[in-house]
């Protein structure tokens, strides 16, 4: 067997090209990562446009070692590499200098060799030094989030114990909010019914649970001026919570007989059939009072108009910017981003809801003192600016 | 222990979420996978409830001749014929993919495509000059607009020896006062999810389970 390797390889380096340097590779432990995996990192060893592509091949420490660095033919050259215990670990495109080499084991030293394909030539480059995959516990490249999280934390922990020491804490009036009650007084007046609409999305969805924290008011004050509450679902999921939302809700004001399941139901699971379903709902039902809260798509529009057209009075409240601008047009009210998930805290006014949102005020004051301070600085001194910006990259 | 229960699972699994966020260990990685996993599942469960609470609201409509109930008929006809074809025939071939692109994609599109009235409408509506904040809205939009289409790189000219472009005035507007609202509103939705989060995490918020006292 070795005889057969010795005798291909001196047949491989007959009629060789002109001598080329061999491709620098560096290989390196992979940042925040458990342990399994190396990056391997390299410099051309020819101008790119005259590379094919590169092969990465990935040995044990102390594996045979392979002399010869140029190569004529590819199949003699894997079976050279192969017969001498090394793996092709992967192939990367010809404007490629890196490859993270991923599934290894912590406890093993491994070494490396780059392949360089170009037209009838193939270049080894050397070996690298052994090095082990090492562990780390911590991605560092979210400790910038990892403390504002943390931060964050402290503030709405501060300030809801400061809540439930009864401490005042002022609120904004958000007059898409306010307009709630009138909005239900109105239904309750005319005799319609009010439809609630908790976005597309799933329960997963942030959002949803504000559309759902804002149900649970809604359905409150529905129940106390004993107006029917029509809630369609796109999910399942959403349906079920929904459900037991506005049931509890309903017993909270002495109204549990007022609930019937056959009013916060299930639609469909398509976006336009969602939005036809619930347009045509409007259309036959006629409520008074719209509500549209949660996370919304293209159909915003073809709600809030047939809504328009209908001539209810429209609540809308979304944190998908690009359909704020249609609730805005065809809305009486909207909650803005933020307000939306101000909602439930606003219409309950529960001391331990209020010390949250004015931690997520004071944060917001920071981040605006923030990036007002970043601007002046980038004005005046640009490089200290640009050092903040990479520490914090 | 019926509230109890909800609450101490939603910390448990919101703890976990928040830490394999900021670790690479591999159990938090596949703990997060297998939490993926588990919500597909119920996900696919969970459409019975929604097809159970379909069937129930048509049945009522049309058990109490509810205004145009004949409709319903239509509805529950369609549900039963898309589902034994795909049991039948399966979904890759036969009448369900044949439904699906022949009746299903034309509707959607129908839809979407009334979009285009609904913006129209919508656009007449909000770009009545009655107010200040209106009129910004009218001369905002019709910059952008001119800025936007072919036309709109012919009409450039020059006032005080300084040149003017449409296109230039429609991507100012864009990236500058428009993207500067934008990251503004999506700063305070990234703190009003987070701080969402951390009030469902903590117990503090308890809404979504039914509690709304």
């Amino acid at each position: 067997m070795l005889l057969t390797t010795a005798f291909m390889l001196l047949s491989l380096t007959t009629h060789l090209p002109c001598a080329v340097t061999p491709a620098l590779i560096e290989v390196n432990d992979t940042p925040n990562d458990w342990g399994n995996s190396l990056t391997v990192r390299w410099k051309p060893p020819l101008p790119p446009d005259s590379i094919i592509r590169y092969e990465v091949w990935r040995a044990h420490h102390g594996v045979s070692p392979v002399e010869i660095t140029t190569f004529t033919d590819s199949s003699s050259f894997a079976e050279v590499m192969t017969h001498a215990g090394w793996v092709r670990a992967g192939m990367n495109r010809a404007n490629d200098t890196l490859f993270v080499d991923s599934h290894l084991s912590k406890d093993t030293s491994y070494v490396y060799r780059l392949a360089t394909y170009a037209p009838k030539m193939i270049i080894l480059s050397n070996q690298s030094q052994p090095l082990r995959p090492e562990r780390q516990y911590l991605d560092r490249s979210h400790t910038n989030i990892l403390i504002a999280t943390i931060l964050f934390i402290a503030a709405v922990v501060t300030f809801v114990e400061r809540a439930r020491r009864g401490a005042s804490l002022f609120i904004r009036r958000i007059a898409g909010l306010e307009a709630i009650e009138e909005a239900v007084g109105r239904a309750t007046e005319m005799g319609r019914p009010i439809l609630y609409v908790p976005g597309l999305e799933a329960m997963d969805e942030v959002a949803t649970v504000a559309a759902i924290d804002i149900l649970g008011q809604v359905a409150k004050k529905a129940g106390e001026y004993g107006t029917r509450l029509l809630v369609p679902n796109r999910d399942p999921i959403v349906m079920a919570v929904a459900q037991q939302v506005v049931r509890e809700s309903f017993s909270a004001v002495g109204k549990p007989h007022m609930f019937r399941s056959q009013d916060v139901f299930y639609v469909t699971f398509s976006q336009f059939g969602f939005a036809a379903a619930v347009a045509g709902l409007m259309m036959r039902e006629k409520p008074a009072t719209n509500f549209f809260m949660g996370r919304f798509y293209a159909e915003s529009l073809v709600l809030a108009e047939t809504g328009n057209a209908t001539g209810a009075i429209q609540i809308a409240g979304t944190d998908a910017d690009a359909q704020l601008p249609f609730f805005i047009s065809a809305c009486d009210y909207t909650l803005i981003g933020e307000e939306l998930y101000a909602g439930s805290v606003y219409l309950s006014r529960q001391p331990l809801l209020l010390g949250a949102l004015k931690a997520q005020d004071y944060a917001k004051a920071i981040i605006i003192g923030a990036a007002i301070g970043v601007v002046l600085l980038y004005l005046v001194r640009p490089e200290i600016a640009e050092m903040i910006r990479k520490a914090f990259g | 222990m019926k509230r109890q229960g909800p609450i101490i699972l939603a910390f448990a699994i919101g703890m976990l979420m928040l830490i394999q966020f900021f670790t690479p260990a591999a159990f938090f990685k596949e703990a997060y996978n297998t939490i993926l996993d588990w919500k597909q599942v119920v996900l696919g469960f969970t459409f019975i409830l929604g097809t159970w609470s379909l069937i129930r609201y048509h049945y009522i409509k049309i058990n109490r001749k509810r205004e145009n109930w004949q409709y319903s008929y239509v509805t529950l006809a369609g549900l039963a014929i898309t589902v034994l074809a795909a049991l039948i025939w399966k979904t890759a071939e036969g009448p369900y993919p044949w439904l699906f692109n022949n009746v299903q994609v034309p509707m959607q599109s129908t839809m979407f495509s009334l979009l285009a009235f609904f913006v129209a409408s919508a656009s007449y509506r909000a770009f009545r000059a009655r107010t200040f904040h209106a009129t910004l809205l009218l001369i905002a939009g019709a910059l952008v607009m001119l800025g936007r289409v072919p036309i709109g790189s012919y009409l450039s000219g020059s006032i005080f020896g300084v040149k003017i472009s449409l296109v230039a005035i429609s991507d100012w507007v864009l990236n500058v006062p428009n993207a500067a609202a934008k990251r503004g509103i999506m700063i305070g939705v990234g703190l009003g999810m987070t701080a969402t989060a951390i009030k469902i995490i903590l117990g503090i918020e308890q809404t979504y389970l039914g509690k709304t006292d």
